[in-house]
């Protein structure tokens, strides 16, 4: 495993950014009941850059969703900023989305392939409130964001998103995200469809951009490896609960549930034969 | 945008289409141009005219003839004028009087002529022939002889009461068509009322297509709104908006259409009104259609990703889902034209169409043709053309909807 990026800082003392208790989601009922979320609770502070790792179903997407506010919790409260979240009415739900955004998995389904990419961009100035702003501030604006992402707002006006490779897409979700310097980013699997090069680049843009904002990033992943590579603190989450959390470094280099040795084993190593003695197939 | 286009225009299905569409919207334009005036305007007196050149009988005579000798006239002359009872009578006058007619052509006029000169004896009576039918014979035989005779044909004026010889006209006299006044081309005859069939039917087709269009923007918007408001919105209103939506999806929608169109009364239905009628009950599958889509849709990141700027719910349904969906709609679309049309014809059949004095439709003419039995009388111009573009306009429209069909979705391209 790669040494971490990261210095390892402690949070426990930050303020609140989101917390939950008790959060649970269950589509259906009866026999069709589905418990996708089962009773968590998650303190992310200020700052922090938290990860939430597990397979595929363990219900990360659907956590997600209810942090972003796109889909309701069938229980459980979550806290923004010390305070129960109200996103009851459209207006509420527009100032709470100023301080929490995401990046989305799939780079070619997140844009709206109608719209320019300039379209894209200015939405995210006029919902800072910049509408009055002259078309050069604008200009500025995007072309900063842009360059912040290495990328040349020149060559993207009045492209569409189409025109754009996967990583070049993926980074101007995150120019979006320097342009709306949101408290909480949610970054869902932001680096599985693009190619390794992108991946470290992508990763090292999301540090920055914590760093530089100041924002608390929620980064979900499949990835252990990375998880350690990039967070301050790790929740593993296995069939929608949390079945360990705490610093990076605690979690994965002295971890106690099986579920997380398990994904630690599942890491390939380069230099080291495949151990597939340590992968429990029974469990499977 | 433009490569859509593209790829539509190189479907062969859409294209031929298209083709045949435009094809019948040009001539909607372009012949009320050469022959202008109300389609409704009756040019003959008495039913069902056939389709063919009218010369005016007084008119030619009028005009200068020049003299003519062509070797076929008489026969063709005669040949014209021996009705198929004459022949069948003539035949009968042969085996009544026992000869041989195994080897005879009764449409071969010179051999029968032949056959009555040489056999008919206008002194012998035959057994039980009755005194009229031997008169017919002599009748018969009287005309046939002066056909070939070739008569002079004199044409006489009434002057103070008295006929006055005019001009004569021979057998060998001919007038060229462009010398004589009045002329008249009915490519299809006239129909009941003595109108026009083709300048009556090309209007039609244009009340029929703007029908037909009237109808389908108005189930496409009912359609679409609710579909979408349904499937982006769901919960109680996507509830409320199935049960309405599946309501009209139980009752018949076209016993639905009679009793609306019924209760409206004939004074208040307009072209424009039967259409929006039509639009107002068939709307339930674009809105059923269009939910299915947008519940798909709704959910995607581009979505959330509006939501999470902000956009108001009416932006992300314009900008988010609306283009998404812009194909399926279009299709359903005309699918929604060519079946107004197909139902205004319907409804027409039924005596519920538009007003019938205002404006002639293809549902209406047909019905014309119905009720004045032309299909009984043998006046096949009357309704045949009619059925001939209501099948051309529906084929079309539906050959599109196919095109269009295999370009926006690749599992159906060949």
């Amino acid at each position: 495993m790669n040494e971490p990026a990261r210095v390892q800082k402690d949070f426990s003392n930050a303020p609140l950014c989101l917390s939950g208790k008790g959060v649970t989601k269950i589509f259906g009922f009866g026999d069709k009941k589905t418990v996708a979320v089962d009773h968590v609770d998650f303190e992310f502070h200020e700052g922090e850059f938290v990860s939430i790792v597990g397979e595929s179903g363990s219900g990360k997407t659907t956590l997600s969703k209810m942090l972003l506010g796109l889909s309701n919790a069938t229980e459980g409260e979550i806290f923004f900023q010390g305070k129960p979240r109200d996103i009851g009415s459209g207006h509420k739900k527009k100032e709470y989305w100023k301080g929490i955004q995401a990046i989305f998995q799939d780079p070619f389904s997140s844009f709206n392939t109608f719209q320019k990419i300039d379209t894209v961009l200015l939405d995210c100035i006029n919902m800072r409130g910049g509408k009055g702003l002259s078309k050069e501030e604008k200009f500025n604006m995007m072309s900063e964001a842009c360059h912040f992402v290495n990328l040349e707002f020149k060559e993207l006006t009045n492209k569409y998103p189409f025109e754009l490779s996967g990583g070049q897409m993926q980074r101007l979700m995150i120019a979006r995200i320097f342009l709306l310097k949101p408290k909480i980013l949610l970054a869902d699997e932001p680096t599985s469809m693009v190619d390794a090069c992108s991946r470290a680049t992508i990763l090292d843009m999301l540090l920055n951009l914590r760093d530089e904002i100041g924002m608390t990033v929620i980064f979900i992943t499949h990835d252990i490896g990375l998880a350690y590579y990039i967070s301050d603190t790790v929740y593993i989450m296995e069939h929608g609960k949390f079945v360990e959390y705490g610093k990076a470094d605690e979690v994965i280099l002295n971890p106690h549930a099986p579920y997380t040795k398990r994904l630690i084993s599942d890491v390939p190593k380069i230099h080291e034969e495949w151990d597939l003695s340590t992968v429990d197939l029974k469990a499977e | 945008m433009k490569n859509t286009i593209k790829q539509v225009f190189h479907s062969p299905k859409f294209v031929g289409g298209f083709v045949i569409f435009v094809a019948i919207l040009l001539t909607m334009i372009i012949y009320p141009l050469f022959n202008p005036g109300n389609p409704l305007q009756q040019v003959s007196v008495g039913t069902f005219a056939r389709p063919g050149t009218y010369v005016s009988l007084y008119d030619a005579t009028k005009a200068t003839s020049n003299t003519l000798r062509l070797p076929d006239a008489d026969e063709k002359r005669v040949a014209a004028s021996l009705s198929a009872e004459d022949r069948v009578a003539m035949v009968e006058y042969f085996t009544t009087m026992g000869i041989d007619i195994s080897e005879l052509d009764t449409e071969d006029t010179d051999a029968l002529l032949q056959m009555w000169d040489d056999n008919y004896d206008p002194s012998v009576r035959p057994k039980g022939m009755t005194s009229a039918k031997v008169n017919y014979y002599k009748r018969l035989n009287t005309s046939l002889q002066d056909l070939k005779s070739g008569d002079t044909l004199v044409i006489a004026e009434e002057v103070d009461g008295e006929l006055v010889e005019s001009k004569k006209i021979t057998t060998t006299d001919y007038v060229r068509t462009g010398a004589v006044a009045n002329v008249k081309t009915l490519p299809l005859g006239t129909d009941n009322f003595g109108r026009d069939v083709l300048k009556e039917l090309v209007s039609a087709t244009g009340t029929s297509i703007l029908i037909g269009l009237i109808a389908g923007v108005v189930a496409t918007l009912i359609g679409l709104t609710f579909g979408l408001l349904a499937g982006y919105v769901g919960g109680f209103l996507d509830d409320f908006i199935m049960f309405i939506t599946n309501i009209f999806t139980v009752i018949p929608g076209f016993v639905l259409l009679i009793l609306i169109t019924y209760s409206i009364g004939q004074e208040q239905r307009g072209a424009a009104v039967v259409a929006t009628v039509i639009g107002l009950t068939g709307w339930t599958w674009t809105a059923r259609s269009v939910r299915s889509q947008v519940i798909s849709l709704r959910n995607r990141d581009h979505v959330n990703l509006s939501k999470l700027s902000g956009h108001s719910l009416i932006r992300i349904i314009l900008t988010d889902i609306l283009p998404y969906i812009a194909s399926y709609v279009v299709m359903a679309f005309i699918l929604q034209v060519s079946s107004g049309i197909l139902a205004e014809a319907q409804l027409s059949m039924l005596g519920l169409g538009p007003q019938t004095t205002k404006v002639p439709t293809l549902g209406l003419m047909m019905n014309w043709a119905m009720l004045y039995s032309a299909h009984t009388n043998g006046s096949w111009w009357a309704y045949f053309p009619v059925i001939l573009v209501i099948t051309l306009i529906s084929f079309s429209l539906n050959l599109m909807n196919t095109g269009l069909d295999q370009v926006f979705n690749p599992t159906l391209r060949d």
